[in-house]
């Protein structure tokens, strides 16, 4: 093994990691919010890999301009979700919501399956096997632009969320949601969007990582676990957490992959989840213990 | 004090006690009348058995658990490799097996229970150490890897708990399944079973009025861990091959919470109501759908948003309504 080697997986480690915060970032800005655990948002980001590779093959969309088409397609999904499900049992037990978003995920993936068979699709794109050196570490170009795409969303919701009038309102809502409503913040309104604004996270994610992860039903399953890991490590509902949570875990699948047989790659991520968990579950940001 | 005390002894009428008899006598006569369905009725058993398991945790002492199949898998496992390797009948291993699942849960418990752990959080970390056996049965050689095991078939040996015909499968489900029922039928009158539901209902009273909550929910999870797999040692009998998609996958954590969760959470009919509406749908959707197999998910999905939305309590709970509801309207 060597140190070139190390170096780059460590680097495509890093540029993945990117895509999962920008998941994370999702997740997290949902919970935080309204305090539900959104278990359909690896579903979500299936979707938006779907979404995009539909825009590539049928409208000859380029791969790339295939996000905006995800990001806009997930939005609308996510509102309606909301509105439609979600909102009726806001008030019940939160176990309840859970499992809301559980049926719902089953009903999407399994629907894919139905739709579009349960065959892995290959995005194929001319650059997909384009790689560039740094000294002697390789870089693939396909990940780099997965990571710039999410920065980029990730950096634009940073500044809606600091610089926007709609942006104090959600930040108002998930820090005092009834103080937010008497202040004549519409909250129905906002938990929508804010649902929306998460799935678009995962919609793009999903349509950045397409170019390079085959595209299958249940292809969620192998990032909803992960974000959420990324959640916990960051602390939940904390969005500066889980960018850099994002970042970490990423680089940490990459050690593991190097030492670990492939089906095993992701228990060291696992063995951090069950670790933070245990003993700071506000997360390695958060400001209080419980 | 004398008056709680004779409430909680558990007595059924008559009239129930007739019910019982009879329902057990015509499952009997089953096999020689509808032989064809014994497939069908083995998993509603096995299902329903193992959906107690998760019950007595999720139900009763309000702890979600997204990866019960965490505790399928080590069952079918444990029993299987001890066999397998070592030549040990799986009468023996089931019971290696249940002190397995119990001792993982114990663990298991230990971690979450102690830093007060509950909700999704609870949730989330039973699905992680489900996940982490998923990968490490796939990625190990040792364990049959992404292969799985496969029982040698002995032929008819009893004695080896395999079977040629489906029969003796079904009365071992029926009458674990029965046993089931009645450790929960009677754990709801012991105290225990109380310091559950009092753990369920508001966790920080039932401490300060000086229940063991700590404890409460280790002995939930030891009875949910060991139910359920004990469900995974007979499964394993019963197809004589496991892989770990099919026993440590997230399918199975969601096939056995379904059952509790539809037919009534904390209910001691509850397992088996969501099992006798959910096993022969999953088997006939297959059936019908067979190059679609993930149809049957599509629908429990379907169910559970609808039970989630309209039904919280369950189908037990929907005609506890109804039930009520008529009694209003002729009274």
């Amino acid at each position: 093994m060597t140190l070139s080697f190390v170096a780059g997986s460590l680097l495509n480690g890093l540029l993945v990691g990117g895509v999962y915060s920008l998941m994370a970032i999702g997740l997290t800005l949902i919970f935080g919010v309204m305090k539900v655990v959104n278990f359909a948002h690896g579903s979500l980001i299936m979707l938006g890999m779907y979404t995009s590779y539909w825009a590539v093959i049928l409208l000859r969309f380029d791969p790339y301009l295939a996000i905006l088409v995800s990001l806009a397609v997930l939005f609308i999904i996510g509102a309606c979700f909301q509105r439609f499900l979600i909102n009726p049992i806001l008030n019940a037990p939160e176990h309840n919501q859970l499992l809301l978003t559980l049926g719902v995920s089953l009903f999407m993936e399994n629907l894919a399956v139905f739709l579009w068979s349960p065959d892995y699709r290959v995005l194929k794109t001319s650059y997909a096997e384009v790689n560039f050196y740094l000294g002697d570490i390789s870089i693939s170009l396909v990940r780099l632009l997965a990571f710039v795409s999410a920065m980029i969303l990730a950096g634009i919701l940073y500044l809606v969320l600091t610089r926007t009038d709609l942006g104090k309102a959600i930040r108002a809502a998930s820090e005092e949601p009834k103080g937010a409503l008497l202040m004549g913040i519409n909250i129905r309104r906002l938990y929508m969007i804010t649902f929306g604004i998460g799935a678009a996270c995962a919609g793009v994610s999903g349509a950045a990582i397409a170019p390079f992860i085959p595209v299958y039903p249940y292809v969620g399953w192998l990032f909803v676990i992960t974000a959420f890991v990324v959640v916990v490590l960051g602390g939940m509902g904390n969005i500066l957490g889980a960018f850099v949570g994002g970042l970490i875990i990423g680089v940490a699948d990459s050690v593991g992959a190097m030492f670990l047989p492939g089906a095993m790659k992701s228990i060291i991520s696992f063995t951090i989840f069950i670790i933070i968990l245990l003993l700071k579950p506000a997360g390695l940001f958060g400001r209080k213990n419980g | 004090m004398a008056e709680p005390r004779g409430h909680l002894k558990r007595k059924l009428g008559l009239s129930t006690w007739i019910a019982v008899v009879c329902v057990l006598a015509a499952l009997h006569a089953l096999p020689w009348v509808f032989p064809s369905i014994l497939h069908i009725m083995i998993m509603i058993f096995l299902f329903s058995l193992m959906g107690q398991g998760w019950n007595v945790l999720g139900g009763y002492a309000g702890q979600f658990s997204f990866g019960h199949s965490l505790f399928f898998g080590v069952g079918a496992y444990v029993s299987s490799l001890l066999f397998v390797r070592l030549g040990l009948t799986p009468w023996i291993g089931i019971f290696v097996s249940c002190g397995a699942g119990i001792l993982l849960g114990l663990f298991v418990g230990f971690l979450s229970f102690r830093y007060g752990l509950k909700g999704p959080f609870f949730a989330l970390i039973m699905l992680a150490f489900a996940e982490i056996f998923h990968m490490t049965a796939t990625g190990w050689s040792a364990v049959g890897g992404a292969l799985g095991v496969l029982i040698p078939l002995k032929g008819n040996a009893p004695g080896l708990m395999q079977f040629l015909r489906k029969e003796p499968f079904y009365f071992l489900t029926l009458w674990m399944m029965v046993g089931s029922l009645y450790l929960v039928w009677r754990l709801e009158s012991t105290r225990l079973g109380l310091y559950f539901l009092a753990t369920r209902e508001d966790h920080d009273a039932a401490e300060a009025l000086g229940v063991n909550t700590f404890r409460a929910q280790m002995a939930a999870m030891a009875i949910s861990a060991g139910l359920t797999s004990i469900g995974g040692t007979i499964y394993a009998q019963y197809l004589l091959y496991i892989d770990p998609d099919s026993t440590f996958g997230v399918v199975n954590s969601v096939e056995i919470m379904l059952r509790p969760i539809i037919g009534g959470p904390g209910t001691i009919l509850g397992p088996l109501l969501g099992s006798v509406v959910l096993t022969p749908l999953s088997e006939i959707t297959r059936l019908a759908f067979q190059s679609y197999s993930g149809v049957y998910l599509m629908i429990y999905g379907l169910i559970l948003v609808a039970v989630i939305m309209f039904l919280p309590d369950g189908l037990i709970g929907f005609a506890r309504r109804v039930v009520k509801k008529f009694q209003k309207g002729a009274a």
